[in-house]
């Protein structure tokens, strides 16, 4: 990826994921839990992980903010307190964030170690991606499996009573 | 071909990753916590894509794939329960909601 188009791709990203936070409506926050997730997306494709990306856009922008959503037209959420604990905690929050970000960044540019420039064919793919999690991911996608039914149930019987 | 560093897309996905901590720090609503719970776990997506780019390893994305599922029950557990909290409290503000039981 070109590096302008990724810069104006992260102050994309960043501006809708703060949008989400900050927003006081929680139906704009889904709206923009939904562009962060989309041009997360992109940058999968840009990382050769077609089959991710596309589960991102399905999955996540698909079924789960749907999820979001529904529940928060469900609630009719309106007219609440936007932020817990006042200013002081507002103000200790933003300097956590930018110190933890200054530690994370400066941390990760130092230990990254150089992008491989060729990766071998099929990279990212159905074909691929399936071989190592019915191969060596075995156990961990069945166990996976398990948890789904176990949620499902979950939320079937938190919802009924 | 990919010129751009690996460094730069894990400075992203810290970058999301810290705004998620600050919407869970600073927000009230339950549902908008629940959405900066998913802003992180998809800056963690980005970090495994992007390693998983750099050494040439289709494991990363196995282990987003699992996040993904790990991420979707969170949330239908998750907003069911929000929901069976808002039936009984008629609220989801987070400071309201202190008692372990009722």
């Amino acid at each position: 990826m070109n590096p302008l188009v990724f810069l104006l791709l992260a102050v994309l990203t960043v501006a809708a994921a703060i949008s989400v936070v900050v927003t006081a409506n929680p139906v704009h926050s889904a709206l923009g839990l939904v562009v962060t997730l989309f041009l997360l997306s992109v940058f999968f494709v840009a990382l050769d992980a077609q089959l991710v990306a596309v589960l991102q856009v399905i999955v996540y922008a698909g079924a789960i903010v749907v999820l979001f959503l529904f529940v928060v037209m469900l609630l009719n959420l309106q007219g609440e307190r936007r932020l817990t604990g006042g200013m002081g905690l507002l103000v200790a929050a933003i300097a956590g964030a930018l110190a933890f970000t200054a530690l994370l960044v400066t941390l990760l540019g130092r230990s990254a170690p150089a992008p491989s420039t060729t990766v071998p064919a099929g990279f990212g793919e159905t074909q691929a991606l399936a071989q190592r999690l019915f191969t060596s991911h075995l156990l961990a996608f069945e166990l996976t499996s398990v948890l789904l039914l176990v949620a499902v149930v979950g939320a079937v019987a938190l919802s009924r009573r | 071909m990919n010129p751009t560093p690996l460094s730069w897309y894990l400075g992203l996905s810290a970058v999301l990753f810290t705004v998620g901590v600050l919407g869970v720090l600073v927000r009230r609503n339950v549902i908008i916590i629940f959405m900066a719970i998913e802003i992180m776990l998809n800056a963690v997506n980005l970090a495994f894509v992007a390693i998983a780019r750099s050494l040439g390893s289709m494991d990363g994305q196995v282990m987003v794939f699992f996040v993904m599922t790990v991420a979707a029950a969170e949330a239908a557990v998750g907003l069911a329960i929000i929901l069976a909290v808002f039936r009984s409290r008629e609220t989801t503000n987070a400071d309201e909601l202190m008692s372990l039981r009722w």
